[in-house]
């Protein structure tokens, strides 16, 4: 049984909001209207008296809810820190209010008001999440993959103090590191190759009592989700286990030489990069005249149109390396551009002391048979036009492509019925066998590899507690995929640690609260579970949605979708949002004052609106701001309570989508817009003008743009008849 | 023992080291020079290749270190000494007067009445600010900074004066804290290479000819020009620009290393110039492109426009004709022979120096380079990241944060 909620409202007048607005009449209203249990004004709320004064509220009972009338909930956020047991909200009078209004006038105060009126029913509707902790967590972590990569983050995870199984589908640790002779400089001076330490590498993970060693083995199924991922394996004792997150280290495969015909690779003396490596390996003495092709097959259309980033070092290894074993070679490297950069480039420098290697740039090579000789021509070399040179071998610098990728994998549903997540798992390998309702395999970037979209944040894939790290993540060298195997166990460790506490990661960390699905009204529409955009939810067989909670990130896209709005956050809930909607004091039909409700994504509209009021610019009295944790979270239901509640323009400002996109949940502006896009049927039936709803893009850069682009939007409504629903 | 740790340098590395390590359960200290977190990264206008602000990935940063009790962020600070062995080190932290203190609102009325300017540091001295200063609209910590070197002090007081919350405090002293940590991350990050040290690419002499930094400034909506790119001397929109790579890098004289990034931002400045004037013609003088694994794309685009001109050869040199523009004469390898072009504003893309050359974090070792030794990594509990470490790029840097968070946790474990 829950206690009646007393709200209390705090309004500070600090900051400027003193001189734009009447304070006391926003009191009033907070008390009439907003039903406060108790109403607090104050000149500096953030100083230490007036965060006393809410401290013995709190203290006394007096408040079991409590709302801050003052800046934007972006700063004091640690001032403003009432304990776990109390619902707190900001409501943001000052940057949107204070800051970017003309002081003293009546629609500035009606901006005012109208916050205040949201704010309250806002805190009305909270209650404190009850976090979801899985039973039986794991804290165990699987590394799929036994090569540099998966071995270090084992190694990593281990030191660190975790219980770590290791699943490789060899008979032996090491991976494509077992086929290296010597391998590039990782260390100043970087001047020659280095050994190849792999050895020692396997025989660290075999000695570590943390670290299960699984070898000859594949997944055969993988249930559940962070915390829980319940694996079983294939390999003669089907072993099976818990774990609590995955790296996915599973490596690449070299581009296939046999493809570059047009290069030679069907001739005799010619050979990829990979067979030249076993052959310094073995010891056998490279011929007399070599040349080295680089970029065979890559920045190439036909074949990876990618750069592969380690091939220009790595011939250049096997340049030197092949001179070390035959100082009567000559070798000749044709390349496009020399991308050896940072400090490889010292090893480059190197390089090109040695007389016997001479490079030259040059494109679209031909590589021919010429009497017992191979030749290869090349155009725009630095000597001008067209160059022949004469080998004995051409070795082709292939490229690296993820193991991930299989073109033979196919999705067995007609083309029509096919969902983007199913177009995810066309030609993916099947190698993590989730059993998730979206498909068994992570959903990849582009180009096959099971990337991050985000620069800032290079281990975000698109399910939850799986981090993919080395080659399978995008080409990298042996120190390089070493250093991402360390980062990505430290995801996995904190994805162990955060499950158990109920807590999301990334990039909602810490967010308790979590969907909650009132099944009685459910319609078995699939909607949750095909726009999830992390496959956090599974289905039955009759096609009813079964969350997994661990899986979740909280962005509420889930909530936006539901046509009957079963689905709803502790904190965050479409009758909240609606409240707030209704709450506002709507101006008559005659009385000439637009209202305009704008959702803003709280990741960079936001912050860009209160950079705009941070500099004082003004934006438009007649709209409403009401941020939303991502736009995927958006119901239809909030654009019919708005038009019936006589709202005369509704804009969208999330974050640009497309394939550049920005949305931290993948879609969630473009789902918006597509959900927008159908309310557009709807008010042409109502006979209101679709130019009443705007979706446009807003980024965090954009605060100088905004004032204009709502001032635009608010001429066109204003260019309308008044919706006709105001006072129904 | 205790598992606490301690983030020197609060830029995109540091503030990542630090969540990372936070968010997994363990209290971090993040100490940074500056009155701002951010570094140099929210000194940009954009990122390669998506061409997306750097405020957004930041401003989640900010969500996260304000949703974390577990880091104490201390800016105005220096660590100036660290006694100890892995999983028992004490640091000693110096903190600088701000003359600001926490009451501050950033409400601006004392910058109104401040009779004092100061050469703008966040904007690379392209702007003046006053002495007493907000260093920027996504600043973290929110709050205002006094400049005490062109303060008139308590005989002005006029910000004093007209402050209403009693923020600031002129007669604030230095303090000094100790902390006990298990381990330390070094994220110190980079300066600039000083083209004025390029003796014929003419910067510092010639008005136009600007640095990579510099361009990023006169991009940014926050810098001296609102985002508008103009010519430095008369303010005019450019027709012509050029970009003139490996300034001062891969070369015995200056750093010798590739700095890895300067190709991609190139391109990235050939975006924005081309985007604000679509008119304009683009050269990029180059030894090798250097937009490697899936930055090829990136490449790719821009070879596409007819505008931009890449043409393989070193610049000899850069000279003003008598119109104030910047005249650029470099070899034209495949053409053949010389290319001049009479440029509007040339970029020179200049390099990246790790502050560790300059300033030798405690207890790190530095190689010739000034970059912290890759030996250091963990096992005496003393890690570095971000270009402290190398010259990254933004996304290896975060991943190499996150690794060096990972490296800080193993230093406070006894297994």
């Amino acid at each position: 049984m829950a206690d009646i909620k007393k709200s209390g409202a705090y309004i500070c007048s600090g900051c400027g909001i003193g001189d734009s607005v009447n304070v006391e009449a926003l009191a009033t209203v907070a008390t009439k209207e907003g039903k406060a249990a108790l109403t607090r004004t104050h000149p500096m709320l953030c100083g230490a008296e007036g965060v006393a004064l809410v401290k013995e509220d709190v203290a006394s009972g007096a408040v079991t809810a409590v709302s801050i009338a003052a800046c934007s909930p972006r700063v004091c956020y640690d001032i403003f820190n009432f304990g776990e047991n109390i619902v707190l909200d900001r409501i943001d009078i000052r940057e949107k209010v204070a800051w970017s209004q003309e002081p003293r006038h009546m629609e500035t105060q009606a901006l005012a008001e109208d916050y205040i009126r949201m704010g309250m029913v806002k805190i009305k509707a909270m209650e404190i999440p009850i976090p979801f902790i899985p039973e039986e967590p794991s804290k165990t972590i699987m590394v799929l993959g036994g090569g540099i990569a998966g071995m270090t983050a084992a190694i990593n995870a281990a030191k660190a103090g975790y219980k770590v199984e290791l699943v490789e589908k060899e008979a032996a640790l090491g991976g494509f590191a077992n086929t290296l002779g010597m391998r590039l400089p990782d260390r100043a001076p970087y001047d020659a190759p280095m050994e190849n330490d792999i050895a020692s590498l396997i025989e660290e993970v075999i000695g570590d009592s943390y670290i299960n060693v699984h070898l000859g083995a594949t997944i055969n199924k993988i249930s559940g989700g962070p915390g829980i991922f319940d694996v079983s394996l294939v390999n003669g004792a089907n072993k099976s286990f818990r774990a609590g997150a995955i790296v996915l280290a599973t490596g690449f495969k070299s581009y296939d030489v046999k493809k570059l015909t047009r290069l030679g690779s069907d001739l005799p003396g010619v050979v990829g990069s990979v067979e030249f490596e076993r052959m310094l390996k073995e010891g056998k003495a490279p011929p007399r005249r070599i040349v080295f092709i680089l970029c065979a097959g890559s920045r190439d259309d036909e074949h990876l149109p990618y750069c592969s980033s380690v091939c220009c070092a790595s011939s250049l290894k096997q340049a030197w390396l092949a001179r070390q074993a035959n100082p009567e070679a000559s070798v000749t490297v044709i390349y496009r551009d020399i991308r050896t950069t940072g400090n490889m480039e010292l090893f480059y420098k190197q390089v090109q002391q040695d007389p016997g290697i001479f490079m030259t740039k040059g494109e679209s090579p031909v590589v021919a048979q010429e009497g017992g000789e191979l030749s290869v021509t090349a155009d725009n070399t630095l000597l001008g036009g067209k160059v022949k040179f004469m080998a004995d071998m051409v070795v082709l610098a292939t490229g690296m492509v993820p193991s991930t990728l299989d073109p033979s994998v196919k999705v067995d549903k007609p083309e029509d019925q096919m969902q983007d997540f199913d177009r995810d798992q066309v030609g993916k390998a099947s190698i993590l066998k989730l059993d998730y309702r979206q498909g068994p395999e992570v959903p990849d970037l582009k180009l096959g590899f099971p990337d991050s979209h985000f620069i800032c944040f290079p281990y975000e894939t698109r399910r939850t507690g799986i981090y993919a790290a080395g080659t399978v993540r995008h080409p990298m060298d042996a120190s390089v995929a070493k250093n991402d195997a360390v980062g990505a166990a430290m995801k996995a460790i904190q994805c162990v640690e955060m499950v158990p506490r109920g807590e999301t990661v990334h990039p909602r960390a810490g967010d308790l609260s979590h969907p909650e699905f009132a099944m009685e009204r459910c319609t078995q529409c699939k909607r949750c579970t095909v726009e999830c955009p992390f496959g956090a939810i599974n289905e039955d067989e009759k096609t009813n949605p079964i969350p997994v909670k661990s899986r979740c990130r909280r962005c509420a896209t889930c909530m936006g979708a539901c046509p009957v709005q079963i689905i709803n956050f502790k904190n965050y809930s479409i009758s909240m949002v609606g409240a707030m909607i209704k709450a506002i004091d709507m101006p008559e039909e005659d009385e000439e004052r637009p209202r305009v409700l704008a959702f803003i994504c709280e990741n960079d509209a936001m912050p860009a609106l209160e950079m705009a009021g941070i500099n004082r610019l003004r934006i438009n009295p007649v709209v409403r701001f009401i941020p939303l944790r991502c736009m995927g979270s958006l119901n239809l239901q909030w654009i019919a309570d708005a038009l019936s509640s006589g709202w005369d323009g509704i804009m969208l400002l999330g974050c640009k989508h497309g394939d550049d996109y920005q949305c931290h949940n993948i879609k969630g502006s473009e789902l918006a817009t597509t959900r927008a896009s159908k309310v557009q049927e709807t008010l042409d039936r109502l006979m209101l003008e679709s130019e009443r709803i705007l979706v446009d893009a807003v980024q965090i850069s954009d605060w100088q743009k905004l004032p204009k682009m709502i001032d635009d939007f608010v001429e066109q409504v204003s260019g309308m008849e008044p919706n006709p629903y105001k006072g129904f | 023992m205790n598992d606490n740790i301690l983030v020197i340098g609060g830029g995109v590395a540091g503030v990542t080291a630090a969540l990372e390590a936070a968010e997994m359960g363990r209290k971090v200290i993040l100490v940074e020079r500056e009155p701002y977190l951010g570094g140099r990264v929210i000194r940009m206008a954009k990122y390669f290749p998506k061409l997306c602000p750097p405020g957004c990935g930041m401003e989640i940063n900010f969500r996260r270190l304000r949703a974390n009790p577990r880091v104490t962020v201390m800016v105005d600070s220096e660590a100036v000494s660290i006694t100890g062995a892995k999983g028992e080190f004490s640091a000693t932290i110096k903190t600088k007067p701000r003359y600001v203190n926490e009451k501050c609102t950033a409400c601006g009325d004392c910058e109104k009445v401040c009779p004092v300017e100061r050469s703008d540091s966040f904007n690379y001295g392209m702007k003046k600010t006053k002495a007493v200063y907000l260093p920027d609209a996504l600043a973290m910590p929110f709050r205002h900074a006094i400049d005490m070197d062109v303060c008139k002090g308590p005989e002005c007081g006029e910000c004093v004066k007209v402050c209403k919350y009693e923020a600031i405090d002129l007669a604030m002293e230095e303090k000094t804290t100790s902390v006990d940590i298990s381990a330390v991350v070094h994220a110190t990050g980079w300066k600039p290479y000083d083209a004025s040290k390029i003796e014929n690419l003419g910067y510092g002499q010639i008005k136009n000819v600007i640095s990579n930094v510099e361009m990023e400034r006169l991009a940014s909506v926050s810098g001296p020009t609102a985002g508008k790119i103009l010519r430095r001397d008369n303010g005019e929109p450019p027709k012509t620009v050029a970009m003139v790579q490996c300034a001062g890098s891969r070369d015995e004289n200056h750093l010798p290393y590739c700095s890895s990034i300067c190709c991609l931002v190139s391109i990235k400045h050939a975006n924005y110039v081309r985007e604000q004037y679509p008119d304009s013609e683009v050269y990029v003088f180059y030894i090798d492109l250097r937009a490697p694994g899936k930055y090829e794309s990136f490449y790719r685009k821009a070879i596409d426009d007819p505008k931009i001109h890449f043409i393989k050869g070193k610049v000899a040199r850069i000279e003003e004709d008598e119109r104030g523009r910047a005249v650029v004469t470099a070899e034209d390898i495949i053409g053949g022979g010389k290319k001049r072009v009479a440029c509007d504003l040339v970029v020179l893309a200049t390099g990246m120096e790790p502050e560790s050359k300059s300033t030798v974090p405690l207890l790190a070792k530095i190689n010739s380079d000034g970059f912290i030794m890759e030996e250091m990594q963990g096992d005496a509990g003393l890690i570095s990241c971000g270009v402290a470490s190398g010259p990254f790029d933004v996304t290896t840097s975060t991943q190499n944060s996150t690794a060096a968070a990972l490296k800080a946790v193993q230093a406070g474990v006894r297994r």
